[in-house]
């Protein structure tokens, strides 16, 4: 029996059940065979109108949520900042109230603000998916990157995860801590004292300073970029240091266990934190990450418009 | 007019004299006076507590500049309302108090529209930007009763200490609100597992304990007091308190959000629990009363900061750190300070909202001493009640207490011997 999701909205997966996360993950497997057909569509949201509303730069996520409209049949609707009116001193909230004016059923939003999105999600009556907030959450980005483990190794539950890099700052990181703990990974986080604090221990997971002694141990090793529009010279001394220190370098890769996955959210740096033939090699599934974020993003649109949750989706129309 | 009252069968406490027995109080021609008026109101206080009218030397009343937030007449409700006689104000207006000209017309306006007594504090410096030194001597001569660039802190040192040095030679304290800049940077909340989990720029209680250190060290060195303002961290009262037991000449503030809330409340993103300095963790809770109890802090106080709701009503990051506090003031530090935790007796408590305050600015108020002005708060430490934000007297409703039952309540405020508001029937005017 699936739980239900009885939520309008996809804010944090730290506010959610291991059943409901559960749900999307299941209900994301039923959606992936859509996108392997040769008609990729489906009319579960026809007549919905989605507005991706991205107040920060994003290619890959906007792109994949208005795709996951798309082959769910909703029209679709892009709006970036410097084209809204936030930039005449609108507030967020009043912009969003005019889409919510204009009849959105769904509003996808990133914004540089932690909680805009439960902010928005708690004063509109259109669904509120969070797409990146901050450094907050980047729930359908977390769920992706469950479902691929899932997809690859075939369960979640007892799986060793190291997250690499710049968790401070990572709401990507976030996200999977929530989702991962609740599904009973155990989840180490890497990187420098000043990017991994102590007090991430309190997240019920494990916090190491050398990849070296982590390598070893691991069934994936998820890699985060080194955000350089963030980074602060005085977090690190810099990116040649960090690829000594903290780097998935060949020699590195080479002490991997062998069915070890190899994970990046992307965009990747080349050379800084992932080598380049290794983010190319066979063990990594970057790109397969990337095809399952549809599925996943259709699942959170689906059933945050009041669809029921299913395993199998009718390949007929 | 002042009218001549006989406040009947309370339970008199003047922490001033150390004085607390049932008695009869007297008032005639607006001060205390020892012998029965001829024609008087009666106020029955049986059963209940009669105390020096109310200190809070932490408000912002706005004016001038942001009257949409809060007025002088508004923020003067709120204090009546919540049992206080005497307010201090922040000098952090548009334009700022840092000349005499604005503290004049904050006197002039507190004498036509203010229902409590108002008293000012000055800028350290120009525009409180930490930079030039603003003219203390004039605004000494304009009657301040402190100076503080609250809501900024000094960050040069140089600055600080001769502002100090400079300030002794008119006898007019310091206060400070502690935030080392490079250390707070742009956190909107306590710096830790909260801050982690929300994904929130942190502010480390640290960058308050390195400038409570500074502070101390300042006053150690120029044998002039320093007044540490609303203090959140359980470091910074370890410091504190060692400082005192050397005999420094500094001192501290606690307000009722830093010993009731703690990070943890800001989980739903409620903007409403967002003030400078952040609400903290328990371990700082704890400390902070203890600091109460051992004496270490001896001022309690509101930080009253109101905004707007449309201000507060936007992204964490972005809203003005502040909440109301006045209504509130007395009620949660009887709930946590009396009657949970049992960290002080009420005279105790009472004397940090009355004689202390006075003593520390030098303010001739806070004493029930036959011949003082009448100014008196008649409260009952058990009144058990909820707070409803709706009824506040501010412009403003960013409050973190809405809905809070809470025992302890002012039930008449009296301003040089004149009923200025009451909870049977309200304000008087």
């Amino acid at each position: 029996m699936t739980p239900a999701w009885n939520h309008k909205d996809l804010c944090a997966l730290g506010e959610h059940t291991p059943g409901e996360l559960l749900t999307i993950l299941d209900t994301a497997t039923a959606f992936k065979g859509v996108g392997e057909r040769n008609l990729k569509k489906v009319p579960a949201l026809r007549g919905k109108t989605l507005v991706n509303f991205f107040v920060e730069p994003s290619t890959r996520t906007r792109i994949s949520f208005e795709l996951a409209a798309l082959r769910l049949s909703a029209d679709v609707v892009n709006i970036a900042a410097s084209a809204s009116s936030l930039e005449k001193g609108e507030t967020l909230l009043d912009t969003a109230r005019n889409l919510e004016a204009l009849r959105a059923d769904l509003i996808v939003i990133r914004h540089k603000s932690a909680g805009s999105a439960r902010f928005l999600a708690d004063r509109l009556q259109a669904s509120v998916i969070n797409a990146g907030d901050g450094a907050h959450e980047h729930p359908t980005q977390g769920l992706l990157d469950a479902f691929t483990i899932r997809e690859k190794l075939g369960r979640i539950e007892g799986i060793r995860v190291a997250i690499v890099g710049d968790i401070l700052f990572s709401r990507v990181a976030r996200s999977n801590i929530h989702l991962l703990t609740k599904l009973g990974a155990e989840v180490t986080l890497v990187g420098p004292p000043t990017l991994v604090p102590e007090s991430f221990s309190s997240l019920g997971v494990s916090v190491a300073h050398s990849i070296d002694e982590v390598i070893g141990r691991v069934d994936v090793v998820n890699l985060l970029r080194i955000q350089h529009e963030r980074q602060r010279k005085e977090y690190f001394p810099g990116t040649g240091e960090y690829t000594a220190r903290f780097g998935l370098t060949k020699k590195r890769a080479d002490r991997l266990p062998a069915e070890c996955l190899i994970m990046h959210p992307g965009p990747m740096n080349r050379g800084v934190e992932i080598d380049s033939d290794v983010a190319d090699s066979g063990r990594s599934v970057i790109l397969d990450q990337v095809t399952n974020g549809l599925a996943v993003r259709m699942a959170v649109l689906y059933l945050c418009s009041g669809g029921a949750p299913f395993a199998r989706i009718e390949t007929n129309q | 007019m002042s009218e001549a009252l006989h406040i009947k069968g309370g339970r008199v406490i003047d922490p001033a004299s150390g004085s607390d027995t049932v008695r009869d109080l007297f008032v005639e021609n607006g001060v205390i006076t020892d012998s029965k008026p001829a024609k008087a109101t009666v106020i029955d206080a049986a059963g209940k507590v009669v105390s020096p009218g109310l200190i809070d030397i932490h408000v912002h009343f706005r004016e001038p500049g942001q009257s949409h937030k809060e007025t002088i007449a508004s923020g003067s409700r709120c204090a009546a309302f919540g049992g206080f006689t005497t307010v201090v104000c922040m000098p952090n207006t548009s334009p700022v108090a840092d000349s005499p000209a604005t503290i004049a017309w904050i006197q002039e306006r507190a004498a036509s529209n203010s229902i409590v007594n108002v008293y000012c504090t000055g800028a350290i410096t120009r525009g409180i930007a930490g930079e030039e030194m603003a003219p203390i001597g004039a605004l000494a001569a304009a009657g301040v009763v402190a100076l503080t660039d609250d809501g900024r802190c000094v960050q040069n040192h140089g600055v600080m200490l001769r502002a100090v040095e400079y300030a002794k030679q008119f006898g007019l304290p310091i206060m400070d609100h502690c935030q080392e800049a490079t250390l707070s940077s742009d956190g909107v909340m306590n710096d830790g597992e909260w801050s982690t989990r929300l994904g929130l720029p942190g502010w480390p209680a640290l960058a308050e304990d390195l400038i409570v250190a500074r502070n101390i060290l300042l006053a150690e060195q120029t044998g002039h007091p320093i007044h540490c303002q609303h203090i959140s961290s359980a470091r910074s009262v370890r410091l504190l308190r060692e400082a005192r037991r050397r005999g420094v000449s500094i001192t501290a503030e606690a307000c009722p959000h830093h010993i009731c809330l703690t990070d943890g409340d800001l989980k739903t993103f409620d903007t409403n629990f967002k003030m400078n300095p952040p609400l903290r963790t328990q371990a700082d809770i704890d400390e902070i009363i203890a600091g109460i109890a051992d004496g270490t802090i001896t001022i309690l106080a509101s930080d009253h900061a109101p905004h707007a709701p449309y201000e507060k009503e936007v992204e964490f990051d972005k809203a003005p750190f502040g909440i109301l506090g006045l209504e509130t003031e007395l009620p949660v530090f009887l709930e946590i300070l009396f009657h949970r935790r049992k960290a002080r007796t009420l005279p105790e408590i009472l004397a940090m909202l009355t004689v202390n305050p006075a003593k520390l600015l030098g303010l001739d108020r806070g004493t029930l001493a036959v011949g003082a002005v009448a100014d008196i708060t008649i409260l009952d430490p058990d009144h058990a009640w909820t707070y409803d934000k709706e009824d506040s007297p501010s412009l403003s409703r960013n409050t973190p207490f809405h809905g809070m039952a809470l025992r302890g309540r002012a039930l008449n405020t009296i301003v040089g011997g004149k009923i200025v508001w009451d909870l049977e029937n309200g304000f008087r005017n």
